[in-house]
């Protein structure tokens, strides 16, 4: 193995993905897999976490899936528990389940923007701080947020989603900030149009329209943006924090 | 055996990097021991470990001197 290899390698490391049942959270899991970890996916349904199970081993990698609703709280803690007695706990964490629940402001409901508020916001919160105190004490880890393109270019029909994702930014900051001192690094992932289900329902002709904004002018693959979670999760990017890694084919240049 | 003194001043030496001679029960971790914020909850899983026992945030907050912790100990054996 080459010194290069081996300092990507996850081996012995335990790593946790939410939303892990498709799109990019599948790919994630497979690609933290590859680079040697044990991988936890979860996903919302039992069916769900079957399906990960069963991708996770096609894949030839170790771990499982598990059913895990990210809005409550014991559901996470017993999750986490069970996790830290079968495989040890985990140092990286993947905040990636999300859902949108589109509508134009003036029609949105409050419904429309709590559960997008709890479920994609909160939930950061809830799974972070259960999985900090591994980490401190292992002086090691890696907590890495999917964000979205649209936290920083906003989105008609998205104001609920847009804030949740850059209050995830925020977070990813402040995060960053009170951990540094113990070696765990916290970023953020911010993908642009991915080809995933929750792109797949856009209409036609705004799917058109999205991709004449992209100058690599195609959508973009759950790969590419997994090989930026493996390169943040991995040995090299340990002096990278508080960051959000552009991955959109360059329809959003910072 | 040690007292629970002797175990609370040898956690606190580790978890703060100081040396055993240099704490007094009247230590404070923050202001006698130079503990920051996160210092003083990882003194508290330690803690916990230690004599195993769950220290709940509110009363966490209030163990801030040695004898605090001492304290603490000895009314939840």
């Amino acid at each position: 193995m080459t010194e290069q290899q081996t300092q990507e390698n996850l081996q012995g490391r335990v790593a946790l993905v939410t939303g892990a049942s498709r799109g990019i959270g599948r790919a994630i899991a497979v690609e933290l897999g590859r680079r040697g970890a044990t991988v936890i996916g979860t996903a919302t349904s039992e069916s769900g976490a079957q399906k990960i199970t069963e991708g996770l081993r096609e894949a030839g990698v170790e771990g499982q899936g598990m059913q895990l609703n990210v809005t409550d709280a014991d559901s996470i803690a017993q999750v986490l528990k069970t996790i830290t007695d079968e495989q040890g706990a985990p140092t990286i964490l993947v905040n990636n389940a999300g859902i949108t629940q589109d509508n134009i402001m003036m029609r949105m409901k409050e419904e429309e923007w709590d559960s997008v508020m709890d479920t994609n916001l909160k939930s950061v919160y809830r799974m972070s701080k259960a999985c900090l105190r591994a980490m401190t004490k292992a002086r090691w880890g890696r907590i890495i947020n999917i964000s979205s393109v649209v936290a920083t270019m906003g989105n008609m029909g998205q104001a609920n989603y847009a804030a949740a994702k850059a209050g995830m930014e925020g977070f990813t900051k402040s995060l960053a900030r009170e951990l540094g001192s113990r070696n765990i690094t916290v970023n953020a992932v911010a993908p642009g149009f991915i080809a995933t289900d929750m792109t797949e329902v856009l209409p036609e002709e705004q799917k058109e329209f999205l991709i004449k904004q992209v100058p690599l002018g195609r959508l973009g693959k759950p790969e590419e943006i997994a090989a930026a979670v493996g390169f943040l999760a991995s040995e090299p990017a340990a002096y990278i924090t508080g960051e959000t890694l552009h991955v959109n084919g360059g329809m959003n240049m910072r | 055996m040690s007292t629970i003194e002797e175990r609370v001043k040898k956690i606190v030496a580790e978890q703060l990097g100081v040396k055993e001679e240099e704490i007094q029960n009247s230590s404070s971790f923050v202001e006698d021991l130079g503990a920051d914020s996160l210092d003083t909850v990882e003194l508290v899983m330690a803690l916990e470990e230690e004599f195993e026992t769950e220290i709940p945030d509110e009363e966490a907050e209030k163990i801030t001197t040695v004898q605090e912790a001492v304290d603490y100990v000895n009314a939840h054996q």
